[in-house]
């Protein structure tokens, strides 16, 4: 395991040079730890990476960070512009400070953390991530999400769970209002094992008897399982 | 910043073509690609008067750094000093680069034959003029009718060009300008034509004005009605209504922020606006809030812009207080000693 870390820093070098460096990475590399300074709000930074390295990114980031990356870990000290983690296929993101709106929408797995509040649409169509915001989220959060957990540890804006085909969310705080086919849910000892397990690896003191769970009531479906032999 | 070369006849194909979705019951329009760059908006406020020099010099990094967003036109306004008492400040515009404005400044004369003040910048021309505005555009539309008045006003110089936001700055020589306040537009027209007329800022009366980046998709009735109440409209442009909106209610007596806050029902679609006024500068954006913007103030200053990265240049930054500005909520800052 090589211990040295890489530092670019993209006031001097440039972002493709930075995002193509890590995606010829090879799942050996020795190459595992990464720093990046002066991020000054570029666009997609450490996207689309595919090997299980650690990026730190030290200043606000601009939109889809870390989005579609797979096994890699992206830390950002600083606040992140639209669709932070968009896309996520597994690893870890974590977000210092607050986010833009879509935050981890339509990811499909992995863990995004967001130690400030995420803006409207946070987790929109998310297809199996889990989302932890140690904040608040904005409007329509969870909009047709299909699968993953959103943990959110302050109130949600108005419409959570519009749409919401079978994803778990979960709510310290207050919920403004429940979007189209959004119900509060029984929780379940498996949904306070996953909120545990969640709120553990996010490092939040936050305790899960203090949640509330929501979920679809599925009456907007336009297919139903007892009918699948009739397709 | 350089002009990033997206192809102009693409980028509207793209985002005229919508599909229909739902929210909370009522219809709404979304780019089919998802993809929301599309114009970007920039806004400078100065608390501490002592920057008022340098003005200039950070609005024109800020709206550089939008080219990407809107490679089509820019425009801005900048509001400057005031013009003397009994006069008032006009930019007047004509395509020409050596359109004889000296000619116009003759026609101006004081009673006792000195001529007005006046300054070219490229296609444009600034202008103080004593007497009411009635009269100067009056006279400008009897004798110049090939003339544009782009702004009126006590402090406000509007100008605005098609072309590379970069060369357009340049030729304003932007960055020398002072004052107060500016607000400023990149363009990605989807819309109406690439014209300087399209193009932003949008007067909205004396020292009033308006960018939008978003897209209306109610602008023609809306445009029919303020017609019928005799609110002049010189485009087929969305954002040219907003203005006239806001123009309508003004006139009405409205305040800025009630005239705003009725935007949010009468305007249908996406909408991220900053509007300028002599004393003062607010933000607005629709309540489902797909337009970005992100907001910075220090002690200093307050600044908004569609993306942080044009915040970026800002003194300060690093300990600036950042946030994304509410759906639905208007903002807005006022001179300390507003006279």
């Amino acid at each position: 395991m090589h211990r040295e870390i890489r530092v670019i820093d993209l006031a001097a070098s440039d972002l493709r040079a930075l995002n193509q460096s890590l995606h010829d990475l090879k799942p050996d590399t020795e190459f595992t730890h990464w720093k990046v300074l002066s991020p000054r709000g570029a666009h997609a930074i450490a996207c689309g990476l595919q090997v299980p390295v650690t990026v730190e990114i030290d200043g606000h980031v601009g939109y889809y960070c870390a989005g579609m990356n797979k096994c890699a870990t992206v830390i950002i000290r600083g606040n992140a512009g639209v669709g932070v983690a968009e896309n996520l296929m597994s690893g870890f993101v974590r977000v210092h400070g607050n986010a833009s709106q879509s935050a981890g929408a339509s990811g499909h797995g992995g863990l995004l953390v967001i130690d400030g509040d995420a803006s409207a649409r946070c987790g929109i169509s998310m297809k199996g991530i889990s989302i932890v915001v140690k904040g608040s989220v904005g409007h329509m959060s969870a909009f047709m999400a299909q699968a993953g957990n959103l943990v959110v540890c302050g109130d949600a804006g108005e419409a959570l769970g519009d749409s919401i085909y079978e994803a778990r969310l979960f709510v310290r705080g207050r919920v403004k209002d429940l979007g189209a086919d959004c119900i509060e849910q029984e929780m379940s000892g498996q949904d306070l094992d996953e909120l545990a397990g969640l709120l553990e690896r996010a490092e939040s003191d936050a305790r899960t008897e203090d949640f509330r769970r929501y979920g679809s009531a599925r009456q907007l479906y336009n297919f139903h399982i007892d009918h699948a032999g009739q397709y | 910043m350089r002009f990033v070369g997206n192809s102009d006849a693409i980028c509207v194909a793209f985002y005229e073509t919508s599909v229909n979705l739902h929210f909370a019951g009522k219809p709404m329009r979304r780019p089919r690609h998802g993809k929301l760059h599309m114009c970007g908006i920039v806004g400078l406020f100065f608390k501490n008067r002592s920057f008022e020099p340098r003005l200039g010099e950070y609005f024109g990094e800020m709206l550089a750094c939008m080219a990407s967003r809107g490679p089509d036109s820019a425009g801005f306004a900048v509001y400057g000093s005031n013009a003397p008492e009994g006069s008032g400040k006009f930019t007047l515009y004509h395509p020409s680069l050596d359109y004889p404005w000296e000619k116009v400044a003759a026609s101006f004369q004081a009673a006792d034959g000195s001529p007005p003040q006046w300054e070219r910048f490229s296609t444009h021309a600034v202008f103080v003029i004593p007497g009411p505005e009635s009269a100067a555009r009056a006279l400008l539309r009897e004798q110049y009718p090939e003339v544009k008045v782009m702004s009126a006003g006590q402090r406000i110089q509007i100008m605005k060009e098609i072309g590379p936001p970069g060369d357009i700055i340049e030729r304003f020589h932007v960055r020398g300008m002072s004052g107060t306040h500016a607000i400023g537009h990149t363009r990605m027209a989807t819309e109406s034509a690439v014209t300087t007329a399209g193009s932003h800022p949008f007067s909205t009366g004396p020292d009033l004005c308006l960018v939008h980046n978003g897209s209306l998709s109610n602008h023609n009735n809306l445009r029919r009605n303020l017609r019928r109440e005799g609110i002049e409209f010189e485009t087929e442009n969305d954002s040219e209504v907003a203005a006239g909106y806001i123009s309508s209610w003004l006139n009405r007596g409205d305040s800025l922020k009630t005239a705003l806050e009725r935007a949010l029902d009468d305007l249908d679609g996406f909408f991220t606006f900053a509007v300028g006024a002599r004393d003062g500068f607010a933000v607005l954006r629709d309540r489902i809030a797909c337009k970005p913007a992100v907001m910075a103030e220090t002690d200093d200053y307050v600044a908004m812009s569609s993306e942080y990265r044009s915040l970026v240049p800002l003194p300060g930054i690093e300990q600036a207080r950042l946030w994304e500005p509410e759906p639905g909520t208007v903002y807005s800052w006022s001179l300390p000693n507003a006279s």
